[in-house]
């Protein structure tokens, strides 16, 4: 088990409840991670929707997650 | 050089200052506004909420291409949260250049980007009292929007 710290913005932050959280996980990668709060909290968003940041950078779904990683899922984004 | 994130008011004449430079001999600027339609739908209010850290460092990597593809002076830009009221100015992109063809170029460019790929949300509040968060609808488990925004509010 890994403890990693979520940020929740915009869509996922209302499905969520809250705007981050710091949990224990046995997810390998961010998108088993995903897949795991998916299911947990019911979001609607599939992952081929979103974008993953790891540490407050753009990510690739299978990096690995360590110990201590910040992670936010990206809905899709609206800006202008 | 900068791609800010603001919860405050965009001050103009504060950004048009920083832009002054005398290699500049053409300043473009665009001005991303809250209108009061989407897709046929009147809108009230629009709430911009945004990932500020990851969304400033982006923008800067969308400023630094625009200069190298656009021989650039200096560009600038801002991208409002929080709720905005019909009429706010919700993103500003500004750039100065020796000529007009780069400036004209180089703010297109940016507001593009800018849309594109900033980690920055809007949801809209409708007159009908119901608000939504654009590009997230999902219906029976595949995407209503899955092509580009049809129409966003502003730009």
């Amino acid at each position: 088990m890994k403890t990693v710290r979520i940020q929740y913005f915009a869509l996922l932050r209302e499905q969520r409840g809250v705007g981050q959280e710091t949990l224990a996980t046995a997810a390998a990668t961010a998108g088993e991670l995903y897949a795991e709060l998916r299911s947990r909290h019911g979001f609607t968003l599939p992952a081929d929707r979103l974008r993953v940041a790891i540490n407050g950078e753009f990510a690739p779904w299978d990096a690995s997650l360590t110990d201590g990683v910040e992670l936010v899922f990206i809905p899709p984004v609206a800006g202008g | 050089m900068s791609f800010q994130i603001s919860s405050q008011p965009i001050d103009l004449a504060v950004l048009r200052n920083a832009l002054a430079h005398p290699h500049a001999g053409a300043c473009a600027t665009f001005e991303g506004w809250v209108r009061n339609h989407n897709d046929g739908r009147p809108v009230l209010s629009l709430e911009y909420e945004a990932y500020a850290g990851l969304a400033e460092k982006e923008g800067a990597r969308i400023l630094a291409e625009a200069c190298a593809k656009f021989d650039l002076v200096a560009a600038l830009a801002v991208h409002r949260t929080g709720h905005l009221q019909l009429g706010d100015l919700a993103v500003w992109v500004g750039v100065t250049a020796a000529h007009r063809d780069g400036a004209f170029g180089a703010c297109r460019y940016i507001i593009d980007e800018a849309k594109a790929r900033l980690p920055v949300w809007k949801k809209e509040h409708y007159a009908d009292g119901v608000s939504a968060w654009l590009n997230c609808a999902i219906r029976g488990g595949f995407s209503t929007a899955a092509g580009p925004p049809s129409g966003p509010p502003t730009g």
